[in-house]
């Protein structure tokens, strides 16, 4: 891999970034009634996709919010403003992941607006982002965010809105636990920005689309499992290689399961909430291959996992995998609404470096490149810890965009232990452990999750 | 700007810690309170709702049914002291003292200090508490739905905005 050309500077970045940080301070102070620091950083938005099909509607917006009497077409003509930004710096960042790589990326199935489920349900939670975009991160109460509850509490009935439910949902308790927004030292404003922009983009009606899934059958090679969550949900993807049975190029595919669950379960409680509804996460944990048949599979390259199209394959070694498979791969394409720096999850292999330290921060340094590896996504149940990562010398990771570097997601990394080479991997419990203190956990969180059975069995049905 | 302020990823609310749920089923800081569902030593069917509001301290207690503890007058009464206790496990004792503005010396006291914290405040019942009870129970009743809520294999994209929590945040 090419680190040097992911150290590079790429043009226009800076810009983009400002015009969306000036956006983003904009929408901190509330915009009921702006400043005209406020009207500035519209304007700055605005500006920025002056040149694009977007331009007469952003600056319209821009000049209603600045004079503190944006509707909602034109809050949503802001956070389509800041969706473009973002979408084009992804796009940049993924060309860069591509050209280190060698890799080479489908394009994107044009996007078609999907059937609006619910639409009243739709309506009230735009309802309320508008609401809190009027009274800004400085300006909310307990009042106005927990306002959402109703709104979260019947969106995650519909299965068909999960995507907004489990987005919302995690927003607004982080909201929560952040009022009164006027007591704040300081906010996170890119990422409470962008909660909010891709909410008020995916409650628009005609966002939710049922991708376009043809079945797929051959040989698919588990890479790792990255993992998901807030309070009140959870989400496993494992990453991996398809081998075509039509004798086509290998492809990375994810397939990945998600529940709601009570905020009490978590760390290594969370694997039995997805292990029954995703065979494939034993088969990654143990190291095994999995034979599918006629599994559906999307254009950006999402399995849509059920458990009858696939069946338990041969054993497989994951940094054989990487070391023969991965190099040959066709990357899928991020979904056009869906295109964000935060969604960029590049399975890639790291070898020959040494590990330096930098402050708290590990560091693979080789000739090619530095690449700093953030572990703070291993999830804590998990064998693969920091030391593991500072004694190996090869990784498979998933290559991250945030704060305007690259890192490296370790999902499996190979070490030496007296002349002999194991690999530890960041799922390697997903399918069950043998580990004590892992085993402790999980009996704990299952006696929890009874606790409440117990206790919604008496209180629920009166 | 600080990069924290730059990140997609920043962490703004530290993951809640596993804690038994046998006594306390239900434990939150939401709405200006910290409150809970505390289960009756004696009938199994019954259970208390109890908060503390953040600030003021006023308190609530009362039964499922709607009717007022009895060991709440004139102090805390023990389903407030098990809240509180919890809330700690749950939590830790620097974000629920932060939350209640509870003028403890420690930055992460027990939870005897934050009750001693709350009792020096010479609480008063809350006027409002049959209505605050009831909200504190139905908010208990729709963290229970979470358990009767289906996963689903279809990806949610959204999710990367949340990434695990490792051991080494």
């Amino acid at each position: 891999m090419r680190l040097d050309l992911l150290l590079g500077e790429l043009p226009g970045l800076a810009e983009a970034l400002a015009a969306v940080d000036a956006f983003d301070q904009a929408l901190a102070g509330g915009l009921l009634r702006p400043q005209p620091a406020q009207a500035a950083g519209l304007a700055a938005l605005a500006d920025a996709v002056a040149a694009s099909p977007l331009a007469d509607r952003v600056a319209e917006a821009a000049g209603k919010a600045a004079a503190g009497v944006a509707d909602e077409e034109h809050l949503t003509a802001l956070a389509a403003a800041r969706t473009a930004l973002l979408g084009a710096v992804h796009d940049a960042l993924l060309a860069r992941v591509d050209e280190a790589t060698g890799r080479t990326r489908d394009d994107a199935e044009a996007f078609v607006p999907g059937e609006t489920p619910s639409p009243n349900l739709l309506t009230a939670a735009r309802a309320w982002l508008c609401d809190l975009a009027r009274a800004g991160w400085r300006g909310m109460d307990h009042e106005l965010v927990s306002a959402a509850a109703p709104v979260v509490s019947a969106l995650l009935s519909d299965p068909a809105l999960r995507r907004p439910a489990l987005l919302l949902d995690g927003f607004a308790a982080e909201l929560a636990a952040s009022c009164p927004g006027r007591t704040l030292d300081r906010i996170p404003l890119r990422r409470w920005a962008d909660l909010w922009t891709r909410g008020m983009l995916l409650t628009r009606p005609g966002a939710l689309t049922a991708p376009a899934a043809t079945p797929v059958s051959g040989r698919l090679l588990p890479l790792g499992v990255d993992v998901h969550e807030h309070a009140t949900a959870v989400q496993a993807q494992v990453h991996a290689v398809l081998e075509p049975a039509d004798g086509g190029p290998s492809r990375l595919v994810r397939a990945s399961v998600s529940a709601p669950k009570p905020d009490t379960v978590v760390g290594a409680g969370l694997w039995q909430l997805l292990r029954p509804h995703l065979s494939l996460l034993a088969a990654a944990g143990d190291g095994r291959a999995v034979e599918l048949t006629g599994m559906p599979v999307t254009g950006e390259g999402d399995l849509l996992w059920s458990d009858e199209h696939a069946r338990p394959g041969e054993q497989t070694d994951v940094f054989a995998t990487a070391r023969v498979a991965l190099p040959a791969v066709t990357g899928g394409p991020a979904a056009p609404l869906d295109r964000h720096p935060a969604r960029i999850a590049e399975p890639v292999l790291v070898e020959g470096y040494t590990v330096e330290r930098d402050g708290e921060a590990l560091v693979l340094a080789s000739a090619a490149g530095r690449l700093t590896v953030d572990a703070s996504r291993v999830p804590a149940a998990s064998p693969l810890t920091a030391q593991a990562v500072a004694a190996s010398g090869a990784c498979i990771g998933l290559l991250r965009w945030d704060c305007g570097e690259f890192r490296l997601q370790p999902l499996a990394v190979r070490t030496t232990v007296r002349n002999k080479a194991a690999s530890v991997q960041a799922g390697a419990w997903a399918g069950g452990t043998s580990d004590k203190n892992a085993a402790k956990a999980e009996k704990a969180a299952a006696d929890a999750v009874a606790a409440l059975h117990e206790r919604a069995g008496r209180l629920l049905r009166r | 700007m600080p990069v924290w302020e730059e990140s997609s990823l920043s962490r703004v609310v530290p993951p809640a810690r596993p804690r038994k749920l046998a006594k306390v089923p239900f434990v939150e800081l939401a709405e200006g309170r910290l409150q809970g569902v505390v289960s009756s030593g004696s009938d199994i069917s019954r259970v208390y709702v109890s908060s503390v509001a953040a600030g003021s301290f006023g308190l609530v207690c009362r039964t499922n049914n709607n009717r007022p503890c009895g060991g709440l007058r004139g102090g805390l009464c023990n389903h407030i002291l098990a809240l509180t206790g919890e809330a700690v496990l749950q939590y830790g004792g620097g974000r629920v003292a932060r939350y209640l503005q509870t003028d403890t010396a420690d930055a992460d006291p027990a939870a005897q200090q934050i009750t001693q914290a709350i009792g020096a405040g010479r609480p008063q019942q809350a006027d409002d508490g049959a209505a605050v009870a009831g909200q504190v129970f139905a908010r208990f009743l729709r963290h229970l739905t979470y358990l009767e809520l289906p996963a689903t294999t279809a990806p949610v994209p959204e999710m990367h905005w949340f990434p695990a929590v490792g051991a080494v945040a």
